[in-house]
């Protein structure tokens, strides 16, 4: 039973009480918390940091829905982090190698960044559904095997550009862009925001549309009575593990191919594991994760902005913990209120004399 | 997310102790090996140069500079001021320029480690935007970054360290030749070596890092042809944990002191403790980076190993750049700063390299004459 109750109090609440341990921390470091949360507001509607704050929700929202996806599955894949960047890499260097009409060449990366992507999470589904191997166990040992790949192939040996002191792939010809959306002073919007918001149309019609999204989160929620239903759990393991780990090879691709145009030494790391953050914040909901995205975005921005007025950034990275942790115990603290409330219903219907209704939560 | 980073790092642990059991099934015969080849006196084949007769230091132009009008940024990279490495030596350029030269208003802000390119650019913006000028982005990590803020703020002076990739005539490189500064470790090395066996341990694999291998390589085979180094990296390019991961530092140390090596310099950043710490309970001696650590507090319990240190005058660097916008007299800046400008050096702290000082001028001053060129790039 899902009221919008236990669906919008617990992210207020946990929101509510991030600001309040906030304050306090910034009470005891010295600051004045209303001027500290007023230069956060206000930054939205400086310069290019509103804009700023999308795109990199983009991205974030990108890593939520891969890591949404095995979360349905009950799988917890901590290796977006390494798929993406496997992806990142190879879609570089292949698009940087390749020469094609403007929309191909930008499909063709595309495209192979979603099967670079689900490639480096088959491993790991293939040992789960064969072996029965925690699919913790193996991502997590991919992820660090991915530094090594990526230094590999980014080394001026092999595929690598020097750049100064820095070392990154060939530069992508511009034919292989995503073209921004230019908005004056405000910076120029990721084109990728509309490849972003597809992917989460897609997830979610293909989970509460499709027959494939429905034994996917039968065998999530009851393994025993989905194969009871006829549903192969070694089949959904695998789709959900490929899947996931093809929307994480996208996760680079708004920064790749609409700002950095290669892949460097000093990309940015740590996308895979903000996604996790960002599924818990939406509850796997492809809304939520929007909302759980922009949230994250705009902390991280305003960690710089309360530079500016002497804020240590690391108040944000504190409320960005306390969020996480306190959504986690928001959701079950008002998921018990709701078991009570309802048990109550049900037991002063059923000492009026007669058995509780359906609606009133009786049996059917 | 707390399970998962313990996995992560079990996981590194157990990888590291498979690597360390490697090491030492090989360091015992190595060590023997070495042990037999490296004889006493006969590791130097190179005649020293002659030591210049007065040791030629520029003395500064040491005019009163006024730069009270100046509001300095400051943008670190990861670790920002206190991580006794390079953010700290330009923090302290930036301290002396106001102790000295009265430099008004200053602002810092330290880079995340996994934080998107972006957040680099509105840090150097938002300081444009607060009007603070010059601004001195620390790392090369910001190349990208000001690449696209300096051409929006073409009235504000921004300089960039160990960079000099971005063209834009409000940006100012400031680079240095870390290789010969290294050159003159790896001279020292050789001197005080007793096995004629040395090791260099660098941080993270990247072009920058290699720089400091090249010269310190180069410097040891000038001096000796029989001399045999060790070379590790604690991580790849891309990780940048190995600059601040004084066990993994250790470890390799250890494992190079086993083999035979008795004189390990570092360019590891934060992770350089951990060498001294594997030098220390090695019985062998270490050579220190970027700054004078035998005088950093931090190290006090392992100088006693610390025989010098390569000198990487950051802050040097930055006081200069300082210096010359409040004279708007940026063309004095020299293209790189290296030996002839003492941007690069060797420290004397200690006392451990008083015996040597003559040979390491002597190298020095066939460095900045052009008889003797380094090369940057590790060759073999």
């Amino acid at each position: 039973m899902r009221s919008w109750r236990t669906a919008v109090l617990p992210p207020l609440l946990a929101i509510a009480f991030a600001a309040v341990l906030s304050s306090v921390a910034l009470l005891i470091s010295g600051a004045d918390p209303l001027e500290a949360f007023g230069t956060m507001g206000a930054q939205l509607f400086k310069g290019t940091t509103a804009v700023d704050t999308v795109n990199l929700a983009t991205v974030y929202y990108l890593a939520g829905l891969a890591v949404a996806i095995g979360f349905q599955m009950n799988l917890f894949n901590i290796g977006v982090e390494g798929q993406y960047r496997f992806a990142a890499v190879v879609a570089a260097i292949v698009g940087g190698a390749l020469a094609l009409p403007p929309v191909l060449h930008t499909l063709a990366i595309l495209v192979v960044a979603v099967f670079s992507g689900a490639f480096y999470a088959l491993l790991p589904a293939i040992l789960k559904v064969t072996r029965g191997v925690s699919e913790v166990i193996t991502t997590i040992m991919l992820n660090s095997i991915v530094f090594g790949i990526v230094a590999f192939l980014i080394n001026p040996d092999q595929f690598g550009v020097l750049q100064g002191n820095n070392v990154s792939t060939k530069e992508i010809e511009p034919s292989g862009w995503i073209p921004g959306i230019p908005l004056g002073d405000a910076g120029t919007l990721f084109g990728a925001v509309l490849l972003a918001a597809a992917v989460g149309a897609a997830y979610w019609f293909m989970l509460n549309r499709t027959r494939f999204g429905f034994e996917l989160r039968a065998s999530g929620e009851s393994p025993t009575a989905a194969a009871a239903g006829g549903v192969s759990a070694k089949k959904m393991t695998m789709t959900a593990m490929l899947l996931s780990g093809a929307v994480a090879g996208l996760i680079a691709m708004p920064e790749l191919l609409g700002r950095d145009h290669v892949y460097a030494m000093t990309a940015t790391q740590g996308y895979g594991f903000t996604g996790i953050a960002v599924a818990l914040l939406g509850r796997n909901h492809p809304a939520g994760i929007a909302l759980g995205a922009l949230l994250w975005a705009f902390l991280d921005k305003s960690a710089v902005s309360l530079e500016q007025i002497q804020v240590p950034r690391e108040i944000a990275t504190i409320i960005q913990g306390t969020i996480v942790l306190s959504v986690v115990v928001a959701y079950e603290i008002v998921k018990r209120a709701d078991l009570a409330a309802e048990q109550r219903r049900v037991g002063r219907a059923s000492r009026n004399g007669r058995p509780a209704t359906v609606a009133e939560g009786g049996a059917v | 997310m707390r399970r998962m980073r313990g996995g992560t790092l079990a996981a590194i642990a157990m990888a590291g102790v498979l690597t360390l059991a490697g090491c030492a099934k090989d360091s015992g015969n190595e060590g023997q090996a070495a042990g037999d080849g490296g004889g006493e006196g006969n590791c130097i084949t190179a005649q020293a140069p002659p030591a210049p007769e007065s040791s030629q230091r520029e003395s500064e132009a040491q005019g009163d500079v006024d730069a009270s009008d100046l509001r300095v940024g400051l943008a670190f990279d990861v670790g920002g001021r206190g991580d006794a490495s390079f953010n700290d030596a330009a923090a302290a350029g930036v301290d002396r320029a106001k102790e000295e030269m009265g430099v008004g208003k200053t602002t810092e802000s330290t880079a995340a480690g996994t934080e998107s390119e972006d957040a680099k650019q509105q840090r150097l913006t938002q300081m444009a935007n607060q009007g603070f000028d010059p601004i001195i982005a620390v790392g090369f990590a910001y190349a990208e970054a000001l690449k696209a803020v300096a051409p929006r703020f073409p009235d504000t002076n921004f300089a960039i360290v160990d960079d000099n990739s971005v063209e834009a005539p409000n940006v100012t490189p400031l680079v240095f030749a870390e290789e010969q500064g290294s050159f003159l470790a790896g001279v020292a090395a050789v001197y005080k070596s007793k096995n004629c066996h040395i090791g260099f341990v660098g941080g993270v694999d990247t072009p920058l890092i290699e720089k400091f291998e090249a010269g310190y390589v180069q410097g040891a085979q000038a001096v000796s042809d029989n001399v045999e180094i060790e070379r590790d990296y604690l991580t790849p390019a891309g990780d940048i944990s190995g600059f601040n991961d004084p066990g993994k530092g250790n470890v390799v140390a250890k494992s190079q002191i086993d083999k035979g090596a008795d004189v390990v310099y570092h360019a590891a950043g934060a992770s350089g403790k951990g060498v001294f710490e594997a030098a220390k309970s090695g019985g062998a001696m270490a050579i220190g980076v970027d700054s004078d650590q035998y005088e950093q507090k931090t190290l006090s319990g392992v100088r006693d190993v610390i025989i010098t240190s390569m000198l990487k005058r950051v802050d040097v660097a930055v006081y200069d750049y300082i210096r010359a916008v409040a004279q708007d007299d940026l063309g004095s800046l020299p293209e790189r700063f290296d030996l002839s400008v003492d941007g690069v050096g060797y420290a004397t702290s200690g006392g451990k390299i008083d015996d040597i000082v003559p040979v390491l001028e002597g190298y020095k001053k066939q460095i900045i004459d052009g008889k003797i060129t380094v090369s940057d790039t590790v060759s073999g």
